[in-house]
C-alpha cells in the first residue's frame, strides 16, 4: 500500500471518528428540541404545577434553579478566585501549598453523590440548616470550587511573567501588579471557568438531593432557609417517579434544562473570545 | 570629590548553590554612563537586577554584601522595595509595554505612587516622552495601544516609562538588542543627554556600543569582576590580560 493511500485511509478514520463525539450531541439536542418544543407555552414556563405535577407549569423548579446558581455563585465565586490568586500569585512552594493543591485535585475527583452526603451531614444536620436553598447553595458551591480553581489558575499562569516583572519595576507592589495587569489580562479564562463551574453546578440532581430539592412545592420558596424545587431533580421525578406522567412534562423540563445550561456556555464562548481579541500577547 | 552614587560592596550571589557573582565592589559615579560588560553568564544582568532588588522575586537564592544607594544600605530591613524601584528605574533587553495606550503606559508607575492630578500626569507625560526621544512621533497617538508601536519606539516607550518616576538611577539591560542600527542611535543619543541628570548603569548590547557609551566600565568573567576604571582607559590600555583579550577580540 502507498503512504498516500495510507495517509487518506488514516485521515478518514480520524474524521469517522470526529464525527462518533458529534452525533450524540445532535440527537440529544434534536430529541429534546422536538418532542420538548410541543410542550413548550407561555403557561409551562410561568405557572405552577398542579394535578401531582401531571399538568400546568414548572415555574418553581425553574426559579429554584436559578436561585441556587445564584447562591452557588455568591459562595464559590470569592473563595474560588480568591483562593486562585493566592496559589497562583503569592503562595510559595511549600509542603502546606501542596496538600492545598492535592486537596483541590481530589475534590475535583469526588462523585457528586458524595457531595450530596457531606451537604446533608454538615450543613443539613450538624450546622442545622435543614433542608435549604443555603445548605444546596453551599454544597453546590464546593463541587464547584475545584472547576473554578484549576481553570482560572491556569487563566493567571499563562499571563507572562515579564508583566509582573515590569509592574515591579514600576514601584508597583504585587498587588497592583496583579490588580492592573494580570487580573485584566486574566480576565476571561477566570470567566470560562466560573461559568463552566456554575454550568455544572446548575445540571447537578445529586448534590441537591438531600440538602435542598423538594419533590413538589408548587409555590415560590420563602427565605433562603426554604425548600425549593429545580430543574434536574424535578427531570428525575417527572421521568422516573410518578407513573402516568404525561411525555410532554418530561421532554420540556429537559428542554428548558437544556436551554438554560447551553446559553450559559454561549455565554462563556462568547466572553472568552470577545476578551481573547482585545489581548495583546 | 562627589561620593558615589551607588556602592556594590563584597556582593556574592548564588542560585541553588551556583554562583553567579563573587565578592564583587566597585563604586557607580553620578551623572555618568557606567557599563557592564564582558561574555554571556558573567552576571552582569544578575548585578543589574540587585541594585533595584528586583531579584527579590526569584525563589531559592543566596545574596551575600551589600548595595548603597547615597550611603543607604538597600537590603536594610524595613527598606521600601516599591520606593526603591522608584528611584532605580529600570529597561528590559525586550521592550514589554503594557497592555494600554501609549499614555497609560507612561503614567502606569506616577499613578501607583498615588499622582491623581491629570494636568501633572500630562506634564509627566510630555516630559518622559521627549526624554526619550519619542514625543514628536507619538504626540498625536497618545491614546493608542501601545503594542502598535514598531520595535525601536516600544523600547523607547520603555524608557520613558521609567524616566516617568525621575528616578535617580536608570538600569539599562541590553536595551538595543532586539533594535536596527537606526532606532539603537536614536535610544544612543537619548542616553547620552539623559546621563546630564541620572546616573545609567547599562549592560551593552555589544563591546562597540561600550566603548561608544561608556564613562566607566566594568569587565565580568564569569561571576568575577576583572577590571574596572574609565571607559577611555579600559577600552584602550586595558591592565589585566584577560581584559584585553576580549577587548581585542581574542575570545568571547
Amino acid at each position: 500500500m502507498n503512504r498516500y493511500l495510507v495517509q487518506r485511509l488514516g485521515f478518514a478514520l480520524l474524521t469517522g471518528v470526529s464525527l462518533v463525539v458529534v452525533i450524540p450531541v445532535v440527537l440529544v439536542v434534536a430529541v429534546i428540541l422536538l418532542k420538548g418544543f410541543e410542550a413548550m407555552s407561555w403557561v409551562f414556563i410561568s405557572s405552577m404545577p398542579h394535578d401531582g405535577m401531571k399538568a400546568g407549569g414548572i415555574f418553581p423548579a425553574i426559579v429554584g434553579t436559578l436561585l441556587l446558581t445564584f447562591g452557588t455563585a455568591l459562595v464559590s465565586i470569592p473563595i474560588g478566585v480568591g483562593g486562585t490568586i493566592y496559589l497562583a500569585e503569592y503562595a510559595r512552594d511549600t509542603w502546606l501549598t501542596r496538600c492545598i493543591r492535592l486537596a483541590i485535585v481530589n475534590l475535583a475527583g469526588i462523585p457528586s453523590i458524595v457531595y450530596g452526603l457531606f451537604g446533608l451531614g454538615l450543613f443539613v444536620l450538624f450546622l442545622k440548616m435543614g433542608t435549604s436553598i443555603v445548605a444546596g447553595s453551599l454544597t453546590l458551591a464546593i463541587m464547584t470550587l475545584p472547576v473554578i480553581i484549576s481553570t482560572a489558575e491556569e487563566a493567571l499562569r499563562v499571563v507572562p511573567m515579564e508583566f509582573r516583572t515590569v509592574s515591579a519595576s514600576l514601584g508597583g507592589t504585587r498587588w497592583q501588579g496583579i490588580r492592573n495587569i494580570i487580573l485584566p489580562q486574566a480576565f476571561p479564562g477566570i470567566i470560562t471557568g466560573i461559568l463552566l463551574g456554575l454550568l455544572r453546578a446548575a445540571g447537578e440532581t445529586a448534590p441537591i438531593l438531600f440538602t435542598v430539592a423538594a419533590f413538589y412545592l408548587p409555590r415560590l420558596p420563602q427565605s433562603p432557609f426554604d425548600q425549593t424545587m429545580s430543574l434536574p431533580y424535578h427531570l428525575f421525578v417527572v421521568s422516573t417517579q410518578v407513573p402516568g406522567m404525561p411525555e410532554e412534562m418530561q421532554y420540556g423540563t429537559a428542554l428548558v434544562l437544556l436551554a438554560l445550561v447551553l446559553s450559559m456556555n454561549v455565554a462563556a464562548t462568547v466572553v472568552r473570545s470577545y476578551f481573547r481579541r482585545r489581548r495583546q500577547w | 570629590m562627589v561620593g558615589p552614587k551607588v556602592r556594590i560592596e563584597d556582593v556574592s550571589y548564588c542560585y541553588d548553590g551556583r554562583c553567579v557573582l563573587r565578592d564583587v565592589t566597585l563604586d557607580v559615579p553620578p551623572h555618568s554612563i557606567t557599563v557592564f560588560f564582558g561574555p554571556a553568564g558573567g552576571g552582569k544582568t544578575t548585578l543589574l537586577r540587585l541594585i533595584n532588588r528586583l531579584n527579590d522575586l526569584v525563589e531559592g537564592t543566596e545574596m551575600k554584601g551589600r548595595v548603597w544607594l547615597d550611603g543607604e544600605d538597600l537590603y536594610a530591613p524595613g527598606v521600601s522595595v516599591a520606593q526603591l524601584r522608584r528611584r532605580v528605574g529600570m529597561v528590559f533587553a525586550l521592550p514589554l509595554p503594557l497592555p494600554g495606550s501609549i499614555r497609560e503606559n507612561v503614567i502606569y508607575g506616577p499613578r501607583l505612587a498615588g499622582i491623581r492630578d491629570q494636568k501633572r500626569l500630562s506634564e509627566i507625560l510630555e516630559r518622559s516622552l521627549e526624554q526619550a526621544a519619542l514625543w514628536d512621533e507619538v504626540k498625536d497617538r497618545l491614546n493608542d495601544s501601545a503594542s502598535a508601536l514598531s520595535g525601536g519606539q516600544q523600547q523607547r516607550l520603555c524608557i520613558a516609562r521609567s524616566l516617568a518616576l525621575e528616578p535617580e538611577v536608570l538600569l539599562l539591560d541590553e536595551p538595543t538588542s532586539g533594535l536596527d542600527p537606526v532606532s539603537t542611535r536614536k535610544v544612543e543619543e537619548s542616553l547620552f543627554e539623559l546621563k546630564k541628570s541620572y546616573t545609567i548603569v547599562m549592560v551593552p548590547h555589544s563591546i562597540q556600543q561600550a566603548a561608544r557609551l561608556a564613562d566607566y566600565a566594568a569587565f565580568f568573567l564569569m561571576g568575577e569582576l576583572v577590571e574596572f576604571r574609565s571607559g577611555t582607559e579600559i577600552f584602550t590600555r586595558p591592565q589585566d590580560q584577560r581584559t584585553e583579550d576580549y577587548v581585542t577580540g581574542r575570545f568571547g
